[in-house]
């Protein structure tokens, strides 16, 4: 094996923002002072807020300290499963701070932010090919408020037929956000179990599918990284009885180019911009969560929406059917920037290069540790496969024990106890961004933790050993909860 | 390709461990007639000054500053932003990692929102602030489903003075819900009428935003009061966070709930977003809030540390019986508010406030010695309204010719404010682009 | 986690199928979460209890106990009015680990019906039923 990524640096303390500084310092520059002082009534003016005083030197020093306590997909291998931790392109994000972009305010007229416009209107024509629908929403600021949206659009659809449903089917293996979203639309989600090889069975949905029922909501590929193979046949199914078919896109990184959804029954989608089109996490946003239609549904999308009118683009209001708003103003327009940039420098072939290099580094992964760790589902899978701790049990040692021990070596954990169906899942989506030797030192460094297992079981209990701080104490932190400083 | 680091004999060689001849085997298990024909129409690949080019011509054709003077606030602000700011904002280990699921390799991400929160509840007057939303318009139409939930009651009181786009994002989240808004006109001198309270129970929530719409300062302390004999929640919404350096805060008046937009606290406006939702409540409503919350604790050699908590109330534990469906939140926009808040720090936010209001006092004072009405006299922040005359369509498309962006019209939002245009004066904006402005509306 | 043969299953209450159990004492019932709901969920951090004044019909969600993870709803074994809450509980949710029928009880119920006691389990058919489940 090679020489492991994981040592110890030189990691500095840093204390807290108002542990620091003294009344007087400034860490910002005052703009002068050209108009005379109108003080407001006393009445209505307050102290002021408790910030600590602090200069440009604090500050820096602060969060770069800071910053050195976390860990990136920049720093290494980051194989979050689900979470699709590819590399952001370094040009997406220069595109995005371009003055023009960047400082531009929202309720500008359409002939001063034609750029603005024109980008967002092929973004959306981009992302209606690469799902095979007819029209897009930009609006949904990340993937569970797409999915609001996409309920919201089959809500609306029932309602214009003047039928309403009360409920939903969420199959067993599907994101916390599927439940939570159709309950916050007022339906009942109604739970469909996964059948042996951890799809859904067209038997299974055929049961629960009746007229009472809007729709389906089906994570395609699903979360145990498997082909949902009789998405077309439910489709079928679900349209027969007047419902609509959602599909979660959290996973269209595995079939770029390779499924359009549209084509396969799917009625409305989301994606996530900063999973499948490369937009930087951000430590847990901001995201954007774009939903694409087939055109019965087009009447229903958010307003405002981007047109073309002879050559110019223009923010169009007029559609009385539509669900409304979901974000005061287009959604996270920085971030759609940055997938747009995305897009425009992989073009058609590199996209579904993409996703195949997805396939082929999970695939590989799944082969070369299913040895080592028990598979869940042993058959092909997508961008991501799911093993568990099912050998390690009885040596007492848990899929979180290993997970903190691969920081020692310097990788993030990938997904750990998700999805559900799986006891003590861990789930490893490696992307297309990792080079066969990362992947190959990956490998090798579970398969050494493994082997510890066996022979030193409290190396793994105590682990991690070189992060910033040792396991934290999760159940102080809930029982007597400090929130602010 | 920059970004797929694959050679042709990396890819032979994993093939041949995953036992499949080429890239479509691994497709095998996709049903063929699910699988595209063909390639995704979509433009080639660009080089990356391609790119460069194409981009750069799209961002030229917006109406910016130093070009252009944009008079325009309505919940996107322009204020400076450090250098600073923006520069520690770019360190990748903060951009490109993920929510902090792993405590240990994150304490970087982990420790600066629990200082966000902090600092956001500290701006507020609040005990407590989540780790951030979308926006100000979905951190509202939180709170209002988070007071239903609190209260157990059906029907919320919001103000029409609230930005009419949170309103409309309110009524989309509540179509389906069967939960009722009513809504509380305006007064002459363009603050919420309190008195249709007087009539309404059963009350969830009072919601009033302050700065209002049209830039006037809310009695806040009034409408707590009304809203807490109703036994409702009081939620103060607000666009502008930045006024809460020189104006009383929302907790100080009675607020249960405070959320709103946090852009002006340096986010740049990028069109509208990404954004940055605020909300923050008493401790009282701890566990019924939506969203991320970081909390303090220790490892396991007693050393201070930050972990996710309270996640019981997610979707991710709690599924279809989450507070929310939300997942993510705007992490790093809320880490630019807390390094700008750092930055800025109380003595600075202070008079970085008091400028805003003086200059926007200025503007008002100049129009209305050129002859322009100031439509409401309740005191204001850093906008307000001005009735223009008749025909000011006309001038308004000349001064866009100007350069000169002369703030919003009212009249879509409230079509008995024909005329009426919203106007907004920040920090960066000078006296000269002030009395331009006030020639040129003149002339 | 314990092992079955570990659990401590007293004989002097009754065990519904969601592992509450129940104590006549006088008139009234003590409610509370048996040892092996408590083992399962491990450490617990919060327990969200009705207000006295309260009514549940028999198998209605009283309560909801949350570990750091998991969230686990209770149901009422004998339907009836809250007549006392455990406010110790707020403070020291840890209680139901440490002392899951003594200090750390949830509630007390004046029974509509105190027949309904007949449909809950002994503990040795609790027993029974969780070397079944195994």
């Amino acid at each position: 094996m090679k020489e492991s990524v994981g040592t110890t640096g030189l990691i500095l303390n840093e204390s807290l923002l108002w542990e620091k500084g003294k009344k007087g310092r400034c860490g910002f520059s005052l703009p002068r002072r050209d108009v005379e002082s109108c003080p407001l009534d006393q009445e209505l003016t307050g102290k002021g807020p408790d910030f600590p005083d602090l200069s440009e030197v604090d500050v820096v020093r602060h969060y770069t300290r800071l910053s050195q306590w976390n860990f990136g997909v920049d720093t290494g291998m980051y194989p979050l499963g689900s979470c699709t931790m590819k590399y952001s392109p370094k040009t997406n994000g220069r595109q995005a701070s371009l003055p023009g972009f960047a400082t531009a305010h929202p309720l500008l007229p359409a002939s001063l932010s034609q750029g603005a416009l024109k980008m967002m209107f092929e973004l959306e024509q981009y992302l209606a090919e690469i799902t095979g629908m007819d029209a897009t929403t930009l609006q949904p600021a990340a993937g569970a408020h797409g999915e609001l949206t996409g309920i919201l659009l089959i809500y609306a659809f029932h309602k214009k037929k003047g039928a309403q449903r009360s409920k939903i089917i969420v199959p067993d293996t599907a994101h916390g956000t599927n439940p939570a979203s159709v309950a916050l639309c007022g339906y009942r989600p109604v739970l469909v179990r996964s059948n042996k090889q951890g799809i859904l069975s067209v038997e299974a949905v055929a049961e629960v599918m009746d007229e009472d029922t809007a729709g389906i909501m089906v994570t395609n590929p699903n979360t145990l990284g498997l082909f949902e193979e009789n998405s077309q046949k439910i489709a079928e199914i679900v349209h027969a009885k007047g419902g609509l078919v959602y599909c979660d896109g959290a996973n269209m990184n595995a079939v770029m180019g390779i499924v359009q959804m549209g084509k396969i029954g799917v009625d409305v989608m989301h994606l996530n911009l900063h999973k499948t089109f490369s937009t930087p996490h951000g430590g847990g946003g901001p995201g954007s969560g774009p939903v694409c239609v087939k055109s019965e549904l087009e009447p229903f999308l958010p307003v405002p929406r981007v047109i073309e009118e002879n050559g110019r683009y223009v923010l169009a209001e007029d559609y009385p059917e539509s669900v409304g708003k979901v974000a005061a103003f287009h959604g996270s327009f920085g971030v759609m920037i940055k997938a747009y940039s995305y897009i425009r420098t992989m073009g058609p072939k590199n996209l579904k290069k993409a996703s195949q290099l997805a396939v082929l580094n999970a695939n590989y992964i799944k082969e070369r540790l299913k040895g080592t760790l028990h598979l869940a589902y042993d058959r092909p899978c997508m961008h991501e496969c799911v093993f568990s701790d099912e050998h390690q049990k009885a040596g007492k040692v848990t899929t979180l024990d290993m997970a903190k021990r691969l920081m020692d070596y310097g990788f993030h954990p990938p997904t750990v106890y998700f999805p559900l169906v799986v006891d003590g899942a861990i789930m490893v989506e490696p992307t297309e961004t990792e080079s066969k030797e990362e992947i190959d030192q990956f490998i090798e460094a579970f398969k050494a933790i493994v082997n510890e297992a066996r022979q030193d079981p409290d190396r793994l209990h105590d682990a991690p050993k070189r992060c910033k701080v040792k396991r934290l104490d999760e159940v102080a932190a809930a029982r007597k909860p400090c929130l602010a400083g | 390709m920059l970004y797929l680091p694959h050679t042709s004999e990396d890819i032979a060689s994993m093939l041949q461990v995953v036992g499949v001849d080429d890239l479509d085997g691994l497709f095998s298990i996709v049903p063929e007639d699910c699988r595209c024909k063909g390639d995704l129409n979509l433009p080639e690949q660009l080089s990356e000054w391609e790119l460069n080019d194409h981009m750069e011509a799209l961002s030229h054709s917006m109406a910016v500053s130093p070009e252009y003077r944009v008079f325009a606030g309505a919940g996107s602000y322009e204020h400076f932003i450090p250098a600073s700011v923006s520069y520690l904002l770019g360190r990748s280990e903060f951009v490109t990692s993920y929510t902090p699921y792993q405590p240990e390799m994150s304490q970087g991400t982990l420790q600066a929102i629990y200082e966000y929160q902090t600092l956001a509840a500290r701006l507020l007057g609040m005990e407590i602030a989540t780790a951030s939303h979308y926006d100000g318009a979905t951190a509202l139409a939180e709170s209002l489903l988070m007071a239903i939930r609190v209260t157990r009651r059906k029907k919320v009181a919001t103000s029409s003075l609230i930005h009419p786009l949170y309103r409309q994002v309110v009524k989309t989240y509540f179509e389906p819900t069967g939960y009722e808004v009513v809504e509380l006109g305006y007064l002459k001198n363009g603050v919420t009428d309190l008195a249709e309270l007087d009539d309404m129970d059963d009350l969830a929530a009072v919601a009033v935003q302050s700065p209002n719409f049209f830039g006037c300062i809310e009695n806040l302390q009034a409408v707590g009061e009304k809203a807490h004999d109703k036994e409702a929640l009081f939620i103060a919404s607000f666009t502008e966070a930045l006024a809460y350096g020189l104006l009383k805060n929302p907790g100080s008046q009675g607020g249960d709930i405070a959320c709103g937009e946090g852009q002006s606290l340096g986010i740049p406006r990028s069109f509208g977003g990404p954004a940055l939702g605020m909300l923050a409540s008493t401790k009282k409503f701890m566990r019924s809030l939506p969203g991320r919350l970081v909390g303090q604790t220790k490892d396991l050699d007693g050393k201070r540390g930050f972990v996710l908590t309270l996640a019981t109330r997610e979707q991710h534990i709690r599924r279809e019986k989450a507070t929310s469906n939300i997942c993510t939140n705007n992490s790093l926009c809320a880490l630019a508010a807390a390094m700008y808040m750092a930055s800025v720090g109380g003595t600075g936010i202070r008079e970085l406030a008091r400028l805003n209001h003086d200059k926007a006092e200025y503007l008002k004072k100049e129009l209305k010695k050129a002859g322009f009405t100031i439509t409401f006299d309740s005191p204001t922040f850093n906008e307000f309204v001005v009735e223009f005359p008749d025909g000011f369509e006309a001038t308004y498309e000349r001064l866009l010719e100007k350069k000169i962006v002369p703030g919003i019209s009212l009249a879509p939002y409230y079509p008995e404010l024909a005329n009426h245009y919203l106007l907004c004066v920040t920090e960066t904006m000078s006296r000269d682009d002030m009395d331009a402005l006030v020639r040129e509306v003149k002339s | 986690m314990k092992e079955i043969s570990e659990l401590n299953l007293p004989d002097d209450i009754r065990y519904a199928e969601d592992h509450e159990w129940a104590r006549l004492e006088g008139d009234k019932l003590r409610v509370g979460l048996d040892d092996y709901a408590q083992d399962q969920l491990g450490d617990i951090v919060f327990v969200e209890l009705p207000q006295v004044g309260d009514t549940f019909k028999q198998g209605q969600e009283f309560a909801t106990v949350e570990s750091v993870k998991a969230v686990c709803e209770c149901y009422l074994p004998v339907g009836g009015q809250i007549i006392a809450v455990n406010t110790a509980l707020e403070e020291s949710p840890e209680l139901v680990n440490k002392s899951p029928y003594g200090d750390g009880w949830f509630v007390e119920v004046n029974p509509s019906d105190l027949s309904e006691m007949d449909a809950l389990m002994t503990n040795e058919a609790c027993l029974e039923k969780l070397k079944g489940a195994e």
